[in-house]
């Protein structure tokens, strides 16, 4: 849920990377991170393992200038994919305001892909969110790799609903900022008509 | 929009800013945070500028959240206060009014029983703070009254941004 401060006339947003675990979610906000001008950018934090899988989540603060006055900020947060970590996931997810589901391209993950999907629904809908109503894009991670699966392919498993998506290689960072401008965007438009 | 929206207005913020600034005098505090639960910063007061105030405001938010997630699993609603310790610095978390997280950073020159005493006093009035903001905010939108500055922007404002 946004928040909007007239005092300090700034409008806070929160954006959600979902997905099973080694996808490319931390990469996706590190890429950001580099790429984005100190002024623009706050600290990232990471709560991860000693092996460098998220733990809790990672966040990066963005604020990406002024609409009408009010200066927009975006807070990225990645949730934890491995399943076990289900009840922290349910905590990252409060106050969403739009969602990336990062999915990876390997024929062999694709049930995971679909199971990763159906937990995000499940996670949304216990807290009042429907996924179908919410500004969300799909970014198909891992093109770079062999063996990756056609884009139609996976549009039939994963985007049933034709939302908008991505084929991204978050370590060389491509489609990484068309992902995060889309969902940017729906974010806004969601505002600008909820009120 | 799936829930409803956080905001803050001006008189509010005024209000809210004098509450926590006297309890800073009162408990004496170095820092006082006020954070939304789900990690927004609303209003820091004290020695602010030595704080990264951003990141300071999403961990508070993840660790009451994730307290809040073991109170359930024990069986609590909530825990509604964490007392963190350190060498030098101690932060007290309390969540206001079911909805708010009110951080206290202290040192020795204060206690935990002052600041637990003082904040008991503020939190109540910040309640009261945050009642009203939520009714007011409630009461513009049954008048479809509506001050928001997002109604009107265009794609090319939204472009902009990314520019
Ligand atoms: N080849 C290739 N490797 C990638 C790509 N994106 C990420 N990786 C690698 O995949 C591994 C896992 O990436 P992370 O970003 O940590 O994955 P995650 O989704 O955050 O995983 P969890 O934190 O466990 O949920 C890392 O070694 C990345 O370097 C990509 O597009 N192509
Ligand atoms: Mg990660």
């Amino acid at each position: 849920m946004s928040f909007i401060n007239y005092a300090s006339r700034e409008i806070n947003c929160k954006i959600v990377y979902y997905g099973p675990g080694l996808r490319g979610k931390t990469t996706n906000l590190q890429y950001v991170y580099q790429k984005t001008a100190p002024d623009a950018k706050g600290k990232m934090i990471s709560l991860a393992t000693e092996t460098e899988r998220t733990l809790f989540f990672d966040f990066l603060p963005l604020a990406l200038g002024e609409i009408r006055g009010f200066k927009t900020r975006f807070h990225l947060y990645t949730v934890p994919g491995q399943v076990f970590y289900d009840a922290s996931r349910k905590l990252i997810l409060k106050g969403v305001d739009g969602v990336v589901f990062v999915a990876d391209s390997q024929e062999e993950r694709v049930d995971a892909n679909i199971e990763s999907l159906d937990n995000l629904r499940f996670n949304l809908k216990e807290q009042g969110y429907d996924l179908d109503k919410l500004p969300y894009v799909i970014q198909y991670n891992k093109r770079d790799l062999p063996g990756a699966m056609t884009v139609e392919e996976m549009r039939l498993e994963l985007n049933p609903t034709n939302v908008p998506e991505y084929e991204a290689c978050a370590t060389t960072g491509e489609g990484v900022f068309e992902t995060l401008k889309a969902i940017a965007k729906l974010i806004l438009i969601d505002l600008k008509k909820g009120k | 929009m799936s829930t409803q929206q956080m905001v803050m207005y001006e008189e509010e913020f005024q209000e809210i800013t004098v509450v926590i600034e006297r309890l800073l005098q009162d408990a004496n505090a170095k820092v006082i945070f006020l954070v939304d639960k789900n990690g927004q910063l609303i209003s820091g007061v004290g020695d602010t500028e030595r704080f990264d105030t951003t990141s300071l405001a999403s961990l508070t938010a993840g660790n009451i959240a994730a307290t809040g997630g073991l109170a359930k699993l024990i069986g609590e609603k909530e825990f509604s206060i964490l007392f963190h310790e350190g060498e030098k610095d101690n932060l007290h978390i309390s969540i206001v009014g079911g909805r708010v997280i009110l951080v206290v950073l202290f040192d020795s020159r204060s206690s935990l029983g002052l600041v637990r005493l003082r904040v008991k006093k503020s939190s109540d009035e910040l309640s009261a703070i945050f009642e009203k903001l939520l009714k007011k905010a409630e009461d513009k939108e049954k008048r479809g009254v509506s001050d928001f500055p997002f109604a009107e922007i265009t794609d090319d404002d939204i472009d902009n941004l990314f520019s």
